[in-house]
């Protein structure tokens, strides 16, 4: 008989039924992966699961028993526990505090830390978990806060563990280590239901799968009697082209310099230490790298929403660094203009150096919520002759340039008068892209586009990505997932405590190597290779020495073809690997 | 001399120490209270009344039921109902104000003060008082600041090694997070804002039935205020906010002396403390830490 048995289950939105009579047979000791697109209800089910929300119909077993989990608090005492997706975490307490929080050993009031220190101690030789309890969370590697909140649920006695996408966030290394931790607990009895859309690891941990599509349960399968073709038409519902069509590749000028660039963060802390990159016209320049390595302060300095301290920006050869801007006079059509002292007119300049920005939090930063659509089509564009006359807006033009745009851009809407926030994510992403692709940028920096989006509109944004540059644009790209930073770019970077770590390109290097750069290990080739490369600009020479230098390290014999894992930009120029990307 | 600017600094700082003492509890919960002084308000007026009528004990008592009362609008307001707590604050330093007024024509037939209240019999610490350098601080002192100087270790005890401090702190962290675990979010931000405002009730009480013996309308000056800087300057901690509350305090008595000698017009003496709220928090809110959900109304998931 089923350990845990779902019945039936269906819990409805308004509008939509998220789950829809779903029944599952879940055996003790088994690691079950539910996956399915975005929105195909595998959350909802596991918030029903773990008591935040109650379904409509349909029963819940639990070892024979009907149960009925009306709270977080009764799906613990039940032995049902889930580690979320974003970590429930408290940053500036300790890991002992953050496990034992809630269910404190205690005398009286007081807190018994080193009996809460004993057991937690004692859990983590169990399961043969390595962590260091006195340390603050905030401290932790990500890898690390996720082995907090697996034990924070062993803690409380959990016998069936709930993982949601528990290796978004991971470096390819700490995925191995989380496996190795679950297969471990699996062996002692542990239940676990793992969701996720990674279809190559679901296929690794998974001893069965279930696919949930559109709210209803496709089917359940074994690990040995699928494959990923076969699992990706049971989440898509149709054949999924897994590539991605991609033009020859044939960089032109520099369109982004980036040199020795210093970036403070929040606390004053340089976030971004001395970073060197070039993006050229017609390529996609990926930065790869576990989210909090600077990679969001680098872009909030290319975009001009954050003063770098050091080095400079060149966009389009104009130097537009914050020190360099106050004394620069912008050209405009060979015509000096007033200098612009404050920072209140930087990102304006930038934009008209041809900079579109796809911000990576969409809702704070690329749209303004209450607005409607055709107000947000507009912005930024919104003193351009054709949208303002002396001040006022002209209302007629801008909602055609909206019309417009919904129709290039495929966005389904119901109509361009109501406000963006009632837009789904993925029809939102396609506006912001819409407005920043439809001026006709030369440089784009795209953070984190794909985030949270369903397979379809992940596809849309890729292929625009894809299409810009093949239309001579120059695009970075930052993004956590790697597989999409692997796929989408020509060159790529490895951003670890805020420095370049290393460069390459896809296919140059395994994954486990660039694993190895996430986590802050240093291109082992490289080192003699930037030697040779550091400000040589020189395409066929560097390459040449890159190449040398490549197998020697053993980076695989791609490198020996394309130059040193650390190319800067001379190694992609190296002749004859232009077209070899295809 | 020395010891004598000192006491006075400590006379001074008391209530400012006892109201930040409140707000480290409210805002370790979660919740932004700029209410306290409407809470010291509402304290030194009903302290008043209930010592005319019954004694500094019952003032002190009666002082904290009000302020209390006003520390639960407070939490049902902005906890409850989300209303953004600044907001809900100064609608209680309102209301506070024209309460004290209209109870204060109810109960004296006159608005802005009470007649003359007795307070508790100072007491000398034994021993210390032989002391001669020592004799101001340690004599003549009122039982109050004895009690808000032992609150100080109190406080700190409970908030870092009580299994309630550990939980009033994690929801002011992460609130989702505790929810999650089982803690009761509301009610612990409820008794996070109620022990401010029995704080805040004390505070205001000392200042009209310890201080100076009568109820003033705007006896608090701002205390308020300045307890909420104080708490700020000392880094949500109690250490610290007594810290700066004896800063505060010694500037206030030092605007007191230098008056005296009439160098500087007296108006300028009197911003001193207030000045010095500036500057303090200008120049120290960077290094300080808030609690990372501080002011943010926890609204729970709809299932």
């Amino acid at each position: 008989m089923a350990f845990l048995e779902l019945r039936e289950v269906t819990k409805r939105f308004p509008g939509v039924v998220a789950n829809d009579r779903i029944s599952l047979e879940i055996d003790r000791g088994e690691i079950r992966a539910l996956v399915g697109e975005n929105g195909a209800g595998k959350s909802t089910l596991m918030k029903v699961l773990s008591g935040l929300y109650q379904p409509d119909a349909g029963e819940i077993r639990l070892d024979g028993r009907r149960v009925v989990i009306d709270s977080p608090r009764r799906a613990i005492e039940l032995g049902i526990g889930m580690v979320h997706q974003h970590f429930m975490l408290i940053p500036r307490f300790t890991v002992l505090e953050n496990i034992v929080l809630g269910s404190e050993p205690a005398r009286g009031g007081l807190l018994r830390e080193r009996e809460a220190r004993r057991i937690v101690g004692e859990l983590c030789q169990k399961y043969e978990f390595t962590l260091d309890l006195g340390a603050r969370v905030e401290d932790l590697s990500v890898g690390a806060q996720q082995r907090v909140e697996i034990l924070k649920v062993l803690y409380r006695g959990a016998e069936i563990l709930i993982l949601d996408e528990p290796t978004a966030v991971l470096a390819p290394q700490e995925v191995r280590e989380l496996f190795v931790n679950l297969r471990h607990l699996r062996d002692q009895g542990k239940t676990i239901i793992f969701i996720s859309h990674k279809l190559d690891e679901v296929l690794e941990i998974a001893d069965r799968i279930s696919v949930l599509r559109r709210g209803v349960l496709v089917g359940t399968v074994r690990r040995e009697e699928t494959e990923r073709a076969a699992l990706a038409r049971m989440m898509v519902g149709r054949p999924v082209l897994l590539e991605l069509e991609k033009g020859p590749y044939r960089p032109g000028e520099d369109r982004l310099v980036v040199e020795d660039l210093t970036v403070p963060g929040p606390g004053g802390r340089p976030a971004v230490r001395r970073v060197s990159l070039r993006v050229r016209a017609g390529e996609i320049y990926g930065i790869a790298g576990i989210e909090g390595n600077g990679q969001s302060e680098l872009v909030e300095a290319l975009s001009g929403l954050r003063r770098a301290s050091a080095g400079r920006i060149l966009i389009g050869g104009v130097s537009v660094t914050e020190a360099t801007m106050r004394r620069m006079r912008p050209v405009t059509e060979g015509r000096v203009r007033r200098a612009r002292p404050v920072a209140e007119g930087r990102v304006r300049r930038l934009r008209e150096l041809g900079l579109a920005h796809i911000p990576e939090d969409r809702q704070r930063r690329g749209l303004i919520l209450a607005m409607t659509v055709w107000e947000n089509g507009v912005l930024g564009l919104h003193r351009s002759p054709s949208f303002a006359r002396r001040g006022w807006l002209q209302v007629r033009p801008i909602k055609k340039h909206a019309q417009s745009l919904v129709r290039e851009f495929d966005i389904r809407l119901p109509g361009l008068d109501i406000p963006v926030r009632n837009v789904s994510g993925g029809n939102q992403q396609k506006l912001i892209l819409a407005r920043e692709l439809g001026r006709e940028p030369t440089l784009i920096v795209a953070s984190q586009p794909t985030r949270g989006l369903d397979i379809g509109a992940t596809e849309f944004v890729r292929q625009q990505l894809l299409r810009a540059r093949d239309r001579g644009r120059a695009v970075l790209l930052v993004s956590a997932d790697l597989e999409e930073v692997l796929s989408l770019s020509d060159r790529v970077g490895v951003m670890y405590g805020g420095e370049l770590v290393a460069e390459f390109r896809p296919g140059e290097v395994t994954p486990e190597e660039i694993g190895h750069y996430m986590l802050g290990g240093r291109a082992r080739a490289t080192e003699a290779a930037v030697g040779g490369t550091r400000g040589a600009d020189g395409a066929g020479g560097t390459g040449g020495a890159g190449g040398g230098v490549g197998p020697a390290g053993g980076t695989g014999g791609a490198a020996g073809a394309d130059g040193g894992v650390r190319g800067r930009g001379g190694a992609g120029e190296a002749g004859g690997t232009g077209g070899g990307m295809a | 001399m020395v010891s004598e600017l000192l006491a006075s600094a400590i006379r001074m700082g008391l209530p400012v120490l006892l109201a930040a003492l409140g707000a480290v509890y409210s805002e370790r919960s979660g919740v932004v209270n700029i209410g306290l002084e409407g809470m010291m308000i509402t304290g030194s007026f009903w302290g008043a009344v209930g010592a005319y009528y019954a004694g500094p004990l019952a003032g002190m008592a009666l002082a904290v039921a009000a302020s209390v009362l006003m520390a639960l609008v407070h939490a049902v307001v902005s906890v409850t109902f989300r209303v953004d707590q600044i907001v809900s604050g100064v609608a209680l330093n309102i209301l506070a104000y024209g309460a004290a007024r209209f109870s204060s024509i109810a109960l004296f037939q006159k608005a802005t003060m009470s007649p003359h209240v007795q307070g508790f019999t100072p007491i000398s610490v034994p021993g210390l008082d032989q002391v001669p350098w020592l004799k101001p601080l340690v004599t003549n002192l009122s039982p109050l600041v004895v009690v808000g100087f032992l609150l100080v270790p109190l406080s700190y005890w409970v908030i870092e090694k009580t299994v309630f401090g550990l939980r009033l702190r994690a929801v002011g962290e992460n609130p989702l997070a505790a929810d999650t675990l089982g803690l009761k979010v509301f009610h612990l931000r409820y008794a996070g804002v109620l022990l401010s405002g029995v704080l805040a009730g004390l505070a205001g009480a000392y200042l009209s039935v310890e201080h100076t013996g009568m109820y003033v309308e705007g006896m608090t000056q701002g205390k308020g205020y300045i307890a909420l800087a104080a708490m700020i300057f000392g880094n949500w901690s109690p250490v610290g906010a007594m810290g700066a509350a004896l800063l505060f305090g010694f500037a206030e008595s030092l605007s007191f002396r230098v008056v005296e000698s009439a160098v500087v017009p007296y108006q300028f003496i009197k911003m001193i403390p207030y000045a010095l709220t500036l500057v303090v928090l200008a120049g120290v809110l960077k290094r300080t830490r808030p609690p990372a959900a501080d002011g943010i109304p926890y609204e729970r998931e709809e299932a």
